[in-house]
């Protein structure tokens, strides 16, 4: 076989123009923000799943002086005084990357009233104290009277191992979370994904009436943040839930409480995956089945059900992985029952244990990974599918099909809708349920924990704030990374950037974010805490499905526009501004809509990351809810809610203005 | 003339030893051409032989692995394309669907300090060269295939570049329209004078509308020539099959311009293989001709044959012919209608046909 090597004359290098260097140093600031919103705060969380902590007594020496001030007994190290005192036992030494410990532990007859002073002083340059809340590290001697000594704490030094995980493993309260998480995925995703084929299929292989009533309905879950459903079935069947009496003794707070909400939650996730698998199957062969006399059982199972496989398995993986890395639904329905998830958040704001949670997130990031794995390996496949050339299938009227699935879809909607209706009744009910009458009180948010109107606020500033900046990153950086000449190593580098998000559950995200960002020694910490954080969290949280809308739109485009603006010596942003982004306006639309949409509903994204004057709606939602004011809880949901349906008007009434401006060149 | 078939006039374009690999296979293989100022040049050659690699690579779209491009004297091989001189026309067209056919033909002339007044002029002259003065305002969409070259035509030439690159330009185009369009680029490229090189899988594209035709076949140029040279005198096995129709009949060598065709030993038009080698003969259908009367008993390349098939194709009739003379092969020949009537032509008659020496060709055996 021949090689480039083998090829002779001087390697031709292409120099570069003004436009190549632009569009690779745009998409390098781009991939620079992917590495530094994603890659490295991973790396963090993973270092510090491997680190543990522990004081380290050798590293410190002390001297007490006598009475009247002088220093002239023994200098010793804190470990040959707990050695010889037997104060601390190994496992007391052992803490967290936050754990402190009080110098005066090692003085048994300490007293702060004492006229003694005492000196410390490290033996190695990384020997890191705390006077009172201030940081001293080093071999220099510190003098200190009794009453300050009392606040002198020496804090842990760390090491790399497997400590943390030996931990987990060992801890069967962690550890069974696991299964917990996976049978809950495993369960919700099978329920899912079968109710949703069905109404896919109503939607796309029969002569139902009000197709288009369903399909919105069915989009609705998507508008509200996960809890919600949680809220609802707390209503319906929690302790003094309307119809508690349907589950016959068996509670809600548990497994059945998030299978339930899983698939409310999941359901038009599953469905547009599916409708769009059942929308590209070829007519030509239900013609060709209908020729051979095949029966229409036969038909489903040798046509219909072969040219959905790919959307059905793709759909599957996206149901496990939402379920499984979702976090606001079994904190609020969970009860006792623990999953990975909530784990995390129990961690790290519970406990303070950062480490347990980051090996909880990195426990939590296999299974989503493989799901994430397997889910592009099938999408692809079905893309290469879709461009064959098929008749798209036009289904006849059959009274008995078309009524039952009318029926069908009928109970769905009232599923989806009696849980968004219930969550509207219990907002308005003044006490549920001794005091029915309604009223407004629970918009009052201002009495409440989670921030009041202020935090709606900042959702709608940080939803808007997310809409504009993401789509902007997102178009802007698919564009370079689709429509660049050469480079392909890089362009292979930046789409893998952009197809990690996905596969990085928003738990894992966020905290992933703590250890990066809330590093001192990190120059990016000053956007701890600021409403910029949530916006780049929540920007990368959503990427790929963004990067991908973006370039399914510009992949649709020609991709000689570009070589022949080139040849007319016009540079790239000309051709950017005058025909890519007017050409791809409504893929641009959608993508901020849905990261509108999402930012306005995510909670695991920011859970860990908003500060007092960012609190958002969402994660209001949630601290309502901790703190047992369920009515505001839903009463703020039903607030994101009718934002987004109002969001989801704007940008319907928009996209239509665009389509109809456009029309006249969109025609042929 | 040159000795392959140019004016020597000034040399426009020089591709030196041009390569190009890509990971697993090598797409051009030492390249070397020369195309001369005004000339219109094809690349002609079946798909995946390497003439769009050529083309996109004296663009600098996908630049050669090495080589050297020279285009005016100018050493462009490393050059992106935006600062080479060209103007390029796509199969698919690619007109801007959102800008109106004014727009695109002006495209390259905005931002260039050409006034806008002048713009519009330059842009009305080129719709009117193109011959669709009336379209300035419709969006391409609107337009019918044959107009949208047109237009993508008028778009490349617009700011008057050096070379006219044409990439397949008519192959997404009806047949008609494909044979109307086809004399009118070249009317074009004459009225202009621009040197052009089109790519093409189409022989006979190529041959109404190239000065001269650069014919490929996996990576490597086959031969280059004047239409007429290509078809009357292929340099390969390959060029004799690729254009046109090419009986092809197995046969060894003999002395001379001797050449044994099964029991048939003929003349040929000459070769310099050694007595006894395996070669191919070759003459096209149309060459082959029937012999009426005893005219033709003083050619020794006259056989008898049976007529197996027949088929009218409206100017003639291409007819299958077995001879015993020639073995198993079946070969092609065409015969006017004249002849057929004249002879009384029909399936199972036999007659008696020549192969004309200057006509009858051996090719090295093999490679096709």
């Amino acid at each position: 076989m021949a090689h480039a090597d083998a090829i002779p004359g001087l390697p031709v290098k292409l120099k570069l123009g003004r436009d190549e260097w632009t569009q690779r140093a745009v998409m390098a600031v781009i991939a620079l923000y992917l590495i530094v919103a994603l890659a490295l705060p991973l790396y963090a969380m993973l270092s510090r799943a491997f680190s543990t902590f522990s004081f380290n007594l050798a590293n410190y020496e002390v001297q007490v002086s006598d009475e009247a001030g002088h220093f002239a007994g023994a200098v010793r190290t804190l470990e040959e005084i707990n050695a010889e005192l037997d104060i601390l036992d190994g496992s007391d030494l052992r803490t967290s990357s936050e754990g402190r410990l009080g110098v005066a532990t090692f003085f048994p007859d300490f007293s702060f009233r004492s006229p003694l002073m005492y000196r410390l002083r490290g033996t190695d340059p990384d020997a890191v104290y705390l006077v009172g809340s201030e940081r001293h590290q080093g071999v220099e001697w510190r003098e200190f009277d009794s009453n300050t000594f009392r606040r002198v704490f020496i804090r842990p030094g760390s090491e790399r191992g497997l400590e943390n995980f030996l931990t987990y493993f060992s801890t069967p309260a962690l550890f069974n979370s696991i299964t917990n998480s996976i049978v809950i995925a495993l369960i919700s995703t099978v329920i899912t994904v079968s109710l949703a084929f069905w109404f896919a299929y109503a939607l796309a292989r029969s002569c139902m009436k009000y197709k288009g009533f369903f399909k919105l309905v069915a989009m609705a879950p998507i508008l509200v943040p996960s809890l919600l459903p949680g809220i609802a079935l707390v209503y319906l069947f929690g302790n003094q839930g309307m119809l508690k009496a349907l589950l016959f003794g068996h509670t809600i707070y548990g497994p059945i409480g998030i299978v339930i909400g899983s698939v409310f939650f999941t359901f038009p996730h599953a469905m547009i995956i599916i409708s769009t698998a059942l929308a590209i199957s070829d007519e030509r062969l239900y013609e060709a089945a209908t020729a051979l006399r095949a029966s229409p059982w036969k038909t489903f199972w040798t046509v219909t059900i072969p040219g959905a496989r790919y959307g059905l398995i793709s759909a599957a993986f996206v149901v496990f992985n939402l379920v499984i890395t979702d976090f606001g639904l079994p904190k609020v329905i969970g009860g006792q029952f623990n999953v990975l998830a909530v784990d995390i958040y129990k961690q790290v704001i519970g406990q303070q244990n950062f480490e347990i949670g980051a090996v909880v997130s990195v426990v939590l990031l296999f299974p989503a990974v493989i799901a994430f794995t397997i889910d592009r390996a099938v999408q692809k496949k079905q893309v290469a599918q879709l461009s064959a050339r098929a008749v798209v299938s036009r289904p006849k009227p059959k009274h008995r099909l078309d009524n039952g699935m009318l029926v069908y879809c009928v109970v769905i909607s009232v599923f989806i809708l009696g849980i968004i209706a219930v969550c509207q009744f219990a907002a308005l009910i003044r006490l549920w349920p001794y005091n029915l009458t309604l009223s407004l009180k629970n918009y009052n948010f201002e009495l409440m924990d989670g921030g009041g109107w202020s935090s709606y606020l900042n959702s709608i500033k940080m939803a808007s704030t997310t809409a504009v900046v993401g789509t902007v990153l997102v178009f802007v950086g698919a564009y370079m990374s689709e429509k660049t000449r050469g480079f392909q190593r890089g362009r292979a580098f930046f789409h893998f950037l952009a197809m990690m998000p996905m596969a990085i559950p928003g738990m894992v995200l966020g905290l992933a974010y703590i250890f990066f960002f809330n590093d001192p020694a990190n120059p990016l910490n000053f956007i701890y805490g600021t409403m910029a954080i949530l916006v780049v969290s929540t920007v990368t949280h959503f990427y790929t499905v963004s990067h991908l809308t973006a370039v399914t739109a510009l992949k649709q485009m020609d991709s000689e526009f570009e070589s022949v603006s080139s040849s007319l010596k016009q540079p790239f942003y000309r051709l950017f501004a005058r025909v890519s982004v007017p050409v791809c306006m409504p893929a641009i639309l959608d993508i901020s809509i849905y990261l509108f949409v999402n930012a306005m509903t995510t909670v695991s994204a920011v859970v860990f990351i908003y500060a007092a004057n960012t609190a958002l709606a969402s994660v209001a939602v949630l601290n309502m809810d901790d703190a047992g004011d369920i009515a505001p809880a839903a009463a703020m949901g039903m607030m994101i809610f009718y934002t987004n349906v109002g969001a989801r008007t704007l940008h319907h009434l928009l996209s239509k203005r665009v389509l109809a401006r456009s029309s006249a060149w969109r025609a042929g | 003339m040159t000795d392959d078939g140019a004016s020597a006039t000034d040399v426009f374009l020089e591709i030196e030893g041009v390569w190009k690999s890509y990971a697993d296979f090598i797409a051009l293989r030492d390249i070397s051409l020369k195309v001369y100022e005004g000339e219109f040049v094809c690349f002609l050659g079946p798909s995946g032989c390497g003439k769009t690699t050529l083309l996109r690579a004296i663009a600098g779209l996908d630049p050669q692995t090495s080589g050297r491009i020279t285009q005016a004297g100018r050493d462009i091989s490393a050059l992106p394309p935006a600062q080479r001189d060209f103007g390029i026309v796509f199969q698919s067209y690619a007109l801007f669907p959102n800008l109106t056919v004014r727009a695109n033909i002006a495209y390259g002339l905005e931002n260039t300090g050409v006034a806008r007044p002048r713009i519009a002029e330059r842009v009305n002259e080129l719709l009117e060269l193109v011959g669709l003065p009336t379209e300035a305002q419709k969006y391409p969409a609107q337009l019918s295939g044959g107009q949208q070259q047109r237009i993508a035509l008028a778009r490349a030439i617009a700011t008057s570049p050096g070379l006219l690159l044409l990439d397949e330009p008519l192959s997404a185009l009806d047949a008609k329209v494909r044979v109307h369009l086809r004399h009118e680029i070249k009317e074009l490229q004459r009225t202009l004078g621009v040197t052009t090189v089109m790519v093409t899988h189409d022989q006979e594209e190529a041959l109404s509308m190239a000065d001269r035709l650069v014919v490929m076949n996996h990576g490597v140029i086959e031969q280059i020539g004047t239409p007429l040279q290509i078809y009357r005198d292929p340099a390969s096995l390959f060029v004799a099959d690729f254009i046109g129709a090419m009986n092809q009949m197995p046969a060894r060598a003999g002395d001379g311009d001797r050449v044994q065709i099964g029991s048939f030993a003929g003349t040929c038009c000459g070769h310099s293989f050694e007595a006894g080698t395996s070669v191919v003969a070759t003459i096209r259908p149309e060459d082959i001709m029937p012999v009426e009367g005893d005219r033709g008993e003083r050619s020794n390349n006259v056989i008898s044959a049976k007529i197996e098939d027949m088929e009218f194709l409206g100017s003639f009739f291409r007819s299958s012919i077995s001879s015993p003379e020639l073995g198993d092969t079946v070969i092609l020949a065409n015969f006017s209608i004249n002849a057929v009537r004249r002879l009384d032509l029909t399936v199972g008659n036999s007659l008696r046909i020549e192969l004309p020496a200057r006509r009858l060709k051996a090719f090295p055996e093999g490679r096709s």
